[in-house]
């Protein structure tokens, strides 16, 4: 009985917790579907209304900015190549580095290890006059390069993967050796595979870190072409329930790549273990 | 020149350990030979050189006629089967088979056929699909195997590979190894510690000891003619008896008995070794043996018990003779089968 009691306890905080977390997101999107002057009466709403694809549709298409030169449609565009662009670059040049660190003969590995470790310690904030100026001198201020190569180098990915690595028994490499593998076909062949969960994870991560930048594509991009979702937020103008639209409709691409991909994340870990 | 050829190979490691004293050594094309010593003795080191994977410090290592010291061990057409196998995880049967011929550039059908015979040979014909982790450790041990069978290497190098199985299928890979060995007749080096493994593989033994090989030979010939106290110690099962002792006019006194006319001019401290399989009981006796403890294993007992001097002893006997616990045993040596060693260099005497 007592079982019973603590346990529903808990379970009442949890669901108190989930409620928390859900309620404000619904009543976001339930508003969304409403019309503005509905709003405007009648405050936040709790339950759908009616105007879903008027209000969706006119946000997609609507010729935002000052210039009027932007769709949220693009700014979905943009944001995608810049998520995607910052989660590959930085899961390869991560993998390289890790690989680097731990199987070659470099003098210092260690420390060089950590001094890629404390760039965690160092955010885009404090660099980000520096980084601007090289991005300026190289021309790719207002390009889709500019926005994604200066946040394409992952310390924690480094990490993650080097962890891993250490991990893999000097058997396997010995063995690949004998096997004529070489450095190269090493590193394709058994490290790449063997990593395939952690560099979903590390795609998920990075993407979603893509993805949710802001302060770097607002100082990058002067062209209301390259506009992300993420600024867009701010920049947005319209009613209220096309802001709100816009906000369900930028949580979509994030939420999409984690379904879509933890599929194959837990079909890794499941099958290979 | 014989097939592998190794030359005052010395491996040293940057820490300054050495692991393996100015070894010479020759293997024969098709002879099995195994290296057999305690841990930490330099038998891998010694293996893994050849391999390629550890790098020489002083010495050549030749095979089949070519200096290989500098060789890239994917060059050097030698195959490895290691002790937790290095199996790999990701890859099928097949593939892990197939892998090594893969990057020798060898097309698809011969591949294929190559795997194919080297699974019939093995009995993994029906696992070919499966991944290393739904197999068996027996299942496992042939995978690795025939990973290195597949390929035709020069020789085949083993280290260790039967430490991780229970000890049935230890018994029974043994046999399936050196059958194996027999019909593909490649040239082999097994490494053990297990005297047993060691001495029922291997055409001809090195056992090892600090980075020295203590003594080359048969396995017979180590049995019989032990040269060192240490070698004496490794190989037989149970091990030998060792009495302390002192020689004088031909004459070993150890605790309580006399060997008259040892055939040795040695004169000084002694260990007399004898083999517990090596004695009788008999009316004159020359040792006196109470029985502590008797483990019968079928076949034979072993008789365990203390010499008069609180020593312990071991004698093992035929499994149809009843000995009780405390019974007081007369002994004698057969055949004068004993060994006696100088106690202060290990060396024989006699």
């Amino acid at each position: 009985m007592t079982r019973f009691i603590t346990s529903s306890f808990s379970h009442l905080i949890l669901l108190i917790g989930i409620l928390i977390m859900v309620v404000p997101v619904w009543m976001i999107f339930a508003s969304s579907t409403h019309t503005s002057s509905m709003i405007n009466m009648n405050g936040l709403q709790m339950f759908l209304g009616d105007s879903f694809y008027e209000n969706y549709l006119r946000v997609l298409l609507y010729q935002g900015g000052f210039f009027k030169e932007i769709t949220a449609l693009k700014m979905f565009f943009n944001s995608f190549i810049m998520a995607t662009g910052v989660a590959i670059l930085s899961v390869v040049t991560s993998l390289m580095a890790a690989y680097a660190l731990v199987y070659y003969r470099i003098k210092y590995a260690t420390l060089l290890f950590w001094i890629i470790f404390i760039t965690i310690l160092v955010p885009l904030e404090l660099r980000i006059f520096p980084t601007y100026s090289v991005m300026a001198e190289l021309n790719l201020v207002n390009s889709y390069f500019g926005l994604i190569v200066p946040i394409s180098a992952s310390a924690i990915a480094t990490l993650f993967f080097r962890q891993f690595y250490k991990t893999v028994p000097d058997e396997l490499l010995e063995s690949a050796k004998l096997d004529g593998a070489n450095t190269w076909r090493f590193f394709v062949d058994f490290l790449i595979p063997l990593s395939k969960t952690m560099i979903v994870a590390m795609l998920i991560f990075m993407f979603v870190f893509g993805y949710n930048q802001y302060l770097w594509p607002l100082l990058v991009t002067t062209s209301e072409q390259y506009w992300t979702v993420v600024m867009g937020l701010k920049m947005m103008s319209g009613s209220i329930v096309h802001r709100f639209a816009f906000v369900m409709m930028s949580m979509v691409p994030p939420i999409l790549i984690i379904i879509v991909l933890q599929k194959y994340f837990i079909k890794g870990v499941f099958q290979d273990k | 020149m014989s097939f592998l050829d190794l030359k005052n190979v010395t491996k040293i490691y940057p820490n300054g350990t050495k692991a393996v004293h100015e070894t010479s050594l020759s293997v024969d094309e098709g002879e099995f030979m195994v290296f057999v010593g305690p841990s930490g003795c330099g038998k891998s080191t010694l293996l893994r050189m050849v391999a390629g994977l550890e790098d020489i410090t002083e010495g050549d290592i030749n095979l089949d006629g070519k200096l290989i010291n500098e060789v890239d061990p994917s060059e050097r057409d030698v195959a490895m089967v290691f002790q937790n196998y290095a199996l790999y995880p990701h890859m099928n049967v097949y593939n892990n088979l197939a892998y090594g011929l893969k990057n020798r550039g060898i097309d698809k059908e011969t591949i294929e056929q190559k795997v194919n015979d080297a699974a019939k040979l093995l009995q993994i014909s029906d696992y070919l699909q499966r991944k290393p982790s739904m197999l068996s450790g027996g299942q496992r041990q042939r995978v690795a195997m025939g990973r290195a069978i597949v390929r035709n290497p020069k020789i085949f190098l083993f280290d260790e590979p039967l430490s991780n199985l229970d000890a049935k299928l230890r018994i029974q890979m043994r046999l399936e190894i050196k059958k194996l060995q027999q019909k593909v007749g490649v040239t082999s080096i097994f490494v053990t510690h297990d005297q047993v493994e060691a001495m029922t593989l291997a055409d001809r033994l090195a056992v090892i000891n600090n980075g020295i090989i203590e003594q080359l030979g048969t396995p017979i010939e180590i049995y019989d003619n032990p040269k060192s106290l240490f070698v004496a110690g490794f190989i037989g099962s149970p091990q030998m008896n060792f009495l302390d002792g002192n020689i004088k006019n031909k004459t070993l006194s150890a605790e309580g008995f006399e060997i008259k006319d040892i055939g040795s001019d040695f004169e000084g401290e002694v260990k007399l070794g004898i083999r517990p399989e090596h004695l009788s009981q008999s009316e004159n006796s020359l040792i006196n043996l109470k029985v502590d403890l008797v483990e019968q294993l079928g076949s034979d007992n072993l008789v365990y018990g203390q010499l008069k001097d609180k020593k312990d002893f071991c004698y093992r006997c035929p499994g149809n003779l009843t000995i009780e616990k405390g019974a007081d045993l007369s002994l004698n040596i057969e055949n004068n089968k004993y060994y006696i060693f100088d106690k202060s260099t290990g060396k024989r005497v006699n």
